[in-house]
């Protein structure tokens, strides 16, 4: 049998046939001519019609979505066909270049241009690009990039996913994601959890695999066989009757012996506040507001959010809930407040610092959670994200208590805020860690890469100390003001243990994962965590502490996680 | 040659939505429709077909545009483009 071996993300036993996402369509070669065979005319005609069907094939994906999301397909749709587009490839087509180079060129020029008008334009070159990829594709009789589109549901293999593709993965058609690329903190582990689908990434060698094959996936180990047998059936069997277990959080997180962390719920809006709520979630760690914000032109009026604000507060009558203000930047970009043009956007104008190139957004959004919060009966709290200095903090405290908010803090996401961790507590509440965006900044590597994935863990010993020196911060403070983590660390049962170990006060995850966590947190007493977390933060490496952590919990392979 | 100025309504200007719904508009006219923008010579006029022209044309709310046609039924082509172009298409 051949086994692949990757990093899991996302547990889950799962025995199912795999389709290969599409490679990205390559360049045709520079100067490629007509061939032989081919007039100019003929070259022509094929170009005109491949751009009718891939506008016909976006038109219906248009009609079959919704809101922001089918505006955005019509306008790609129109794109395909588009006189500008395709006139300037027919000239080149007229003086004896291959139609497929030809596009190319064309779309290249055009998507140029978009990107120099800057702001929303530029955005939508990269709508050019791709339906330029499309035509390619369809000239060449190969599947069009993105999600293949199947009838039956399957493991769905790639090199890495990029948000773009969360629009258009169907949860009910893919079963599992295995990718060669990315790491324990791409987007395709993100996905993979928000939606509950098992998911290894980082395995190398599965894009060699032809669609169709049978392969078992454990997205606990992190493992992939080819043409499974009884032993992986008997897997899969055993981990349906721990997934109904592991299906219910009774609503209190909390060690052994009663030690309460509460366990709280990453929501990007009302519906998601209303699901992470039935699912028992403790309240809300981490509300993203970009949600109001993404695909707009321009900035929600103050109204618009304070209805998108009391939406989510509604689900939690009585109970926590934390806001960050707009985390704009880096790769959530937005065209009114951030430049696209940035050399290197993690290190940009993001989150908090676009105050500074765009006042007032914030104000107003602060004006905007304080009225939703006037009368709500959740407890609000706010903090914003990328805060660097205890100066940044105190600013932001000051703006809070002008927009009459009570509770404000920040998120530790850079390095020089943990280790100022007990100076920017005298000036706020509370502190969140955002281990995803602390951990790429404390190893200088990019969240995106897949071959940094080993250096991009929060199980490096380096992130752990920067997470304990955090809450000792806390402690040197004097008032043991709160310290949560609301990165995608918490929601790994085993590393929660860790955290919990470290003295971090309440987790706060995607709501699919609050049962694993409740379920293993449960299973070990206060002691017993911070013991684990001496062995991580002793560990030498990341693979070596997650190792040690996981040999001493023997929950987790009953659970099978 | 047929003229028509036209103020644009949209709150963001004549781009995303606005210029879909315009670009296809004019797409299935059966004659050519050129545009540009008020102050800008006839030469620069662009194929007011094309969503791409549209969005290079960089028309924000309150700017005037000209749309121009020639040949059979241009006088009430443009009258029904100036229509599109002076409602709030981001309203509805």
């Amino acid at each position: 049998m051949q086994n692949f071996s990757g990093v899991g993300v996302s547990p889950g036993r799962i025995i199912g046939s795999v389709r290969q996402m599409p490679k990205p369509v390559s360049e045709p070669a520079v100067g490629e001519r007509l061939s032989s065979s081919t007039t100019a005319d003929e070259a022509t005609a094929s170009l005109r019609a491949a751009s009718k069907v891939v506008q016909a094939e976006l038109q219906g994906r248009a009609a079959a979505a919704t809101g922001a999301g089918r505006a955005v397909l019509e306008a790609t749709a129109l794109m395909a066909a588009d006189p500008m587009l395709i006139k300037a490839a027919v000239k080149l087509i007229t003086s004896g270049t291959s139609a497929e180079r030809a596009i190319w060129e064309s779309g290249a020029s055009v998507a140029e241009m978009l990107h120099n008008l800057g702001g929303y334009m530029a955005d939508r070159a990269t709508d050019v690009l791709d339906v330029r990829a499309r035509i390619v594709a369809e000239l060449r009789g190969v599947p069009a990039p993105g999600i293949p589109q199947s009838t039956e549901p399957f493991i769905l293999i790639a090199e890495d996913l990029a948000p773009a593709d969360t629009a258009t993965l169907d949860p009910a058609k893919v079963l599992a994601l295995v990718t060669s690329g990315g790491g324990p903190q791409s987007h395709t582990a993100i996905i993979a959890r928000a939606l509950g689908l098992p998911a290894v990434v980082a395995a190398p060698g599965v894009d060699e695999l032809v669609d169709g094959t049978e392969v078992y996936v454990d997205g606990a180990a992190g493992t992939v066989s080819v043409d499974p047998a009884a032993d992986e059936q008997a897997l899969v069997a055993a981990w349906l009757l721990a997934a109904e277990t592991l299906a219910v959080f009774d609503g209190t997180g909390s060690t052994a012996d009663g030690h309460l962390v509460p366990l709280l719920a990453n929501v990007g809006g009302a519906v998601d506040a209303v699901k992470a709520a039935e699912l028992g979630a403790q309240g809300v760690g981490l509300l993203r507001t970009e949600f109001c914000f993404l695909e707009r032109d321009t900035e929600p009026t103050i109204d618009e959010q304070v209805v998108a604000y009391r939406g989510v507060f509604d689900a939690f009558p009585g109970k926590k809930v934390v806001v960050r203000t707009l985390d704009a930047g880096a790769d959530k970009p937005l065209p009114f407040l951030t430049d696209s043009t940035e050399p290197n956007p993690s290190l940009g104008v993001r989150g908090y610092r676009t105050d500074l190139t765009t006042p007032g957004v914030l104000k107003r959004q602060l004006t905007a959670i304080a009225t939703a919060a006037a009368d709500s009966p959740a407890e609000v709290w706010v903090m914003a994200p990328m805060i660097a200095t205890v100066d940044e903090a105190s600013d932001f405290a000051a703006m809070c208590r002008v927009a009459g908010l009570k509770i404000p803090g920040v998120m530790v996401e850079v390095p020089s805020a943990a280790l100022l961790a007990d100076r920017i507590l005298g000036e706020v509440d509370f502190v969140s860690l955002g281990t995803n965006d602390l951990t790429q900044y404390t190893m200088a590597a990019d969240r995106q890469l897949g071959t940094l994935a080993a250096l991009n863990s929060p199980w490096q010993p380096a992130v752990l100390h920067l997470i304990r020196l955090t809450v000792a911060g806390s402690i040197a403070q004097g008032k043991r003001k709160p310290v949560g983590v609301c990165g995608e660390a918490a929601a790994d049962p085993v590393l929660a243990v860790v955290l919990v170990g470290l003295g971090v006060s309440s987790l706060s995850m995607t709501a699919r994962s609050l049962s694993a966590v409740g379920a293993v947190l449960k299973s070990v007493t206060l002691d017993e965590a911070k013991r684990l977390a001496e062995l991580a933060l002793s560990a030498r490496n990341a693979d070596e502490a997650r190792t040690r952590v996981r040999a001493e919990l023997p929950i987790l392979e009953q659970l099978g996680l | 040659m047929s003229e028509r100025k036209a103020t644009i309504a949209s709150r963001v200007g004549l781009h995303a939505r606005p210029a879909s719904i315009f670009a296809a508009a004019v797409g299935e006219l059966p004659i050519e429709v050129t545009i540009s923008l008020e102050n800008d010579p006839v030469e620069d006029a662009m194929d007011a077909s094309s969503i791409l022209s549209l969005m290079s044309l960089g028309a924000a709310n309150g700017d005037v545009v000209v749309l121009r046609a020639e040949g059979d039924g241009a006088v009430e082509a443009l009258e029904a483009l100036v229509k599109i172009l002076e409602t709030d298409l981001d309203a509805e």
